[in-house]
């Protein structure tokens, strides 16, 4: 009897154990787990936050700095132009005026404000001349020159003439300068900051919207306040215009043959690895690739768009052939079988089916790219983009040839410059800069949204 | 739906696809092995066997579709028409124009219900003007019983429709180009069983225009749709005969054991 119940006892394996409490107070394990849940999302929210911080610190410090580069002190006074002066000659001959500077144009203007002055009754205390010149900027002469010999006609007559007003004193105006600093300033004087104030309430001096910031080229380093992105602007246009056409067909015909037609083999795997390695090189490497291939050796001119846009291109193109074939992945291969399965041939399956499913990815991914490359500034340096430039290039294609900076560049140079009106100068062209990130980013989005398709 | 109809006529003894020692590999792999097979012309041929057994395969070797998987070699001879397929003079664009072939999934185009049909003569150049691409459409419509579920939609996205109306589509755009033979790989595996009946009957349907060849997991359809059926396992062609002959008196222990449940 007790061998048979010894038999029928249970066996020895032990159960599972089960967790044995009230499901309303969790147990150690699941405290613990929800624990280490609750830190994990504190610590992401501390890393949002962090970022956010940054994002705005960053926002604030550069559109504080550089917003009031888009306005600019002028002084709007009517200047005799004294046809004695300008053309001795008296022929009214553009080519003869020429022989007269720039400094036979500044004592008219000095003449000018010096009469305004008088008329509306200003006091002008002990200060000279000169010191009234010193007032305005050494560029309005230059300004006032061009305007003449672009229309000599003018000569003799009286013209309404819009001077910008010297750096200190639109400094002074921004909070840059203040009476003190100008004490100490051998370039300005409290007398002649008061005596702004005094030209504002007479309404000869006052502060407006600038375009020239936009449109003008870059200034020597004393006159900050005629300095102007129009060179950089144009030369990084030019530069994107040769990017997108060389880059977007080299990127996706490269991307294409690799994905569909090339065989998978070793020398594809090394072509692709090659792919994604150069799209870590650092950019300055590039630099020295364009200076001894493109100039060196090909004897491109330095300075030229073409040279930085064929040398951004370079560095773009891994970066248009790696999403590009992302995107061509993705498409599914039932796509494919469809368009084979009815007798349309490899090229004709990638042209009407495949590449436009890819395209969101393309576009997405070549707009990144260019956006990248237009904030590029190392490879520039070392092709000469650095340059002072104050002629417009040309226009395309021959104006591809001639010097131009670029805006990440003049961005660069301006911070180099000792003049404090260049710091205000530098932070609004990071402005113009992230304008056209923000809409070529933007670009990027509706196009992705436009062409998404679902299947 | 139809019953399952064991006894049927072949209407016609011409050869349309003559196959002769196929075998194909994936790499090292032998999928398929000395399959001989004599398709026949306006009938329906249904491959059966279970999971891996190389029917799919041997269907994708019939448009050399097989040509598209980088590590697949296929040897022996496969004649159309008395046309080796696999000789070095033939285009496979040229050839799959003249073979269709609808996929396990449905796979429309995501473009116009009109631009899936008219795609392929459009890019062989079967057309002329746009009224008669119209009447194509609508005739190919037609056909895949789809016309009067559609006309009034033409250019709404193929991808809008349903399983069963995606499919039909496919069958649409793949008889579109006026192919001799259909292969239809698994073509009703992601449909209803209503959408599956309405697909069967028009494979009976077409059957008077065209040699269909059919993939199925499903005996029931192979039964049902099909007067000739073969039978593959583990890479062989196992047995090939009419379906009423394979369901009901098979030769091979191993069909037997196949069509009545015990392996597969």
């Amino acid at each position: 009897m007790t061998d048979g119940s010894m038999t029928l006892a249970p066996m020895a394996t032990p159960e599972p154990a089960r967790l044995r409490h009230s499901l309303f107070a969790p147990d150690k394990r699941t405290a613990a787990r929800n624990a280490q849940e609750a830190r994990f999302r504190f610590y992401g929210l501390v890393a949002i936050v962090i970022a956010l911080l940054a994002l705005v610190w960053l926002l604030f410090s550069i559109f504080s700095a550089g917003l009031p580069a888009f306005r600019q002190t002028f002084v709007e006074i009517p200047v005799t132009l004294d046809a004695a002066v300008l053309d001795k000659a008296g022929h009214g001959d553009p080519a003869e005026m020429a022989s007269v500077t720039t400094i036979g144009y500044g004592k008219l203007i000095g003449k000018a404000l010096a009469a305004e002055i008088e008329a509306k009754g200003i006091d002008i205390g002990a200060m000279t001349p000169k010191d009234l010149v010193g007032m305005i900027s050494e560029n309005a002469a230059a300004d006032l020159r061009d305007r003449v010999l672009a229309d000599p006609k003018l000569l003799g007559t009286t013209v309404q003439f819009t001077a910008l007003a010297n750096g200190r004193i639109d400094g002074y105006f921004k909070g840059r300068v203040t009476m003190e600093s100008a004490a100490r300033d051998n370039n300005t004087s409290p007398e002649k900051l008061m005596l702004a104030d005094k030209l504002v309430a007479a309404g000869v001096m006052d502060m407006r919207f600038n375009p020239g910031f936009l449109v003008m080229p870059d200034a020597s380093d004393k006159r900050p306040e005629a300095a102007g992105l129009g060179v950089a602007i144009i030369g990084s246009l030019y530069m994107m215009a040769v990017v997108l056409c060389l880059a977007l067909p080299i990127g996706v015909a490269a991307s294409v043959y690799l994905e569909e037609f090339a065989p998978k083999n070793r020398w594809t795997d090394l072509i692709e690895v090659n792919i994604a390695n150069l799209a870590a090189v650092p950019s300055i490497v590039y630099g020295i690739l364009g200076l001894s291939f493109f100039i060196n050796f090909a004897g491109l001119p330095q300075s030229a768009p073409i040279v930085g846009g064929l040398v951004l291109t370079l560095m773009t193109l891994p970066r248009i052939i790696i999403p590009t074939r992302a995107a061509l992945k993705a498409v599914p291969p039932s796509i494919r079988d469809a368009a084979l399965g009815v007798g349309a041939s490899k090229l004709q399956t990638v042209t009407h089916h495949v590449l436009p499913l890819a395209m969101p990815g393309v576009l997405t991914g070549t707009i990144i790219g260019l956006a990248q490359a237009l904030g590029e500034t190392a490879p520039l340096l070392l092709i000469g983009m650095v340059a002072f430039v104050r002629d417009f290039p040309g226009a395309p294609l021959s104006g591809l040839f001639d010097p131009a900076s670029a805006l990440p560049v003049q961005i660069y140079n301006w911070t180099q410059r000792g003049d404090p009106g260049f710091v205000e100068r530098a932070s609004g062209a990071i402005i113009v800069l992230l304008v056209f990130l923000i809409i070529m980013n933007t670009a990027a989005i509706i196009l992705r949204r436009r062409y998404e398709r679902r299947w | 739906m139809k019953d399952l109809r064991l006894e049927r006529d072949v209407q016609t003894e011409t050869n349309k696809i003559e196959a002769r020692k196929v075998q194909v590999y994936y790499g090292t792999n032998h999928a398929l092995k000395d399959v001989d097979v004599d398709i026949l012309d306006k009938t329906v041929t249904a491959f059966i066997g279970p999971s891996g057994c190389g029917k799919s395969t041997f269907l994708r070797c019939l448009n050399r579709m097989n040509d598209t998987v980088a590590s697949a070699k296929v040897q022996g001879a496969i004649t159309l028409d008395g046309e080796d397929i696999y000789d070095a003079r033939v285009d496979p664009v040229q050839l799959r124009a003249k073979i269709g072939m609808v996929f396990q999934k449905p796979n429309p185009f995501p473009k116009s219900i009109y631009d899936n049909v008219a795609y392929g003569p459009k890019i062989h150049g079967l057309t002329r003007t746009k009224a008669e691409l119209d009447e194509v459409v609508e005739a190919c419509l037609r056909k895949a019983a789809l016309w009067n579920e559609v006309k009034d939609r033409l250019q709404s996205p193929g991808t809008g429709l349903s399983g069963g109306q995606q499919q039909r589509l496919c069958i649409a755009r793949a008889i579109a180009t006026s192919p001799e033979v259909l292969l239809m790989d698994e073509p009703c595996s992601a449909l209803d069983p209503i959408a599956t009946a309405q697909v069967e009957e028009l494979i009976d349907e077409l059957r008077s225009q065209f040699s269909v060849v059919i993939v199925t997991h499903s005996m029931q359809q192979a039964a049902r749709v099909s007067q000739r059926t073969a039978f593959f396992h583990l890479g062989n062609l196992v047995e090939y005969g009419e379906t009423g002959a394979i369901f009901t008196n098979p030769k091979d222990p191993r069909t037997e054991s196949y069509i009545t449940g015990r392996i597969g």
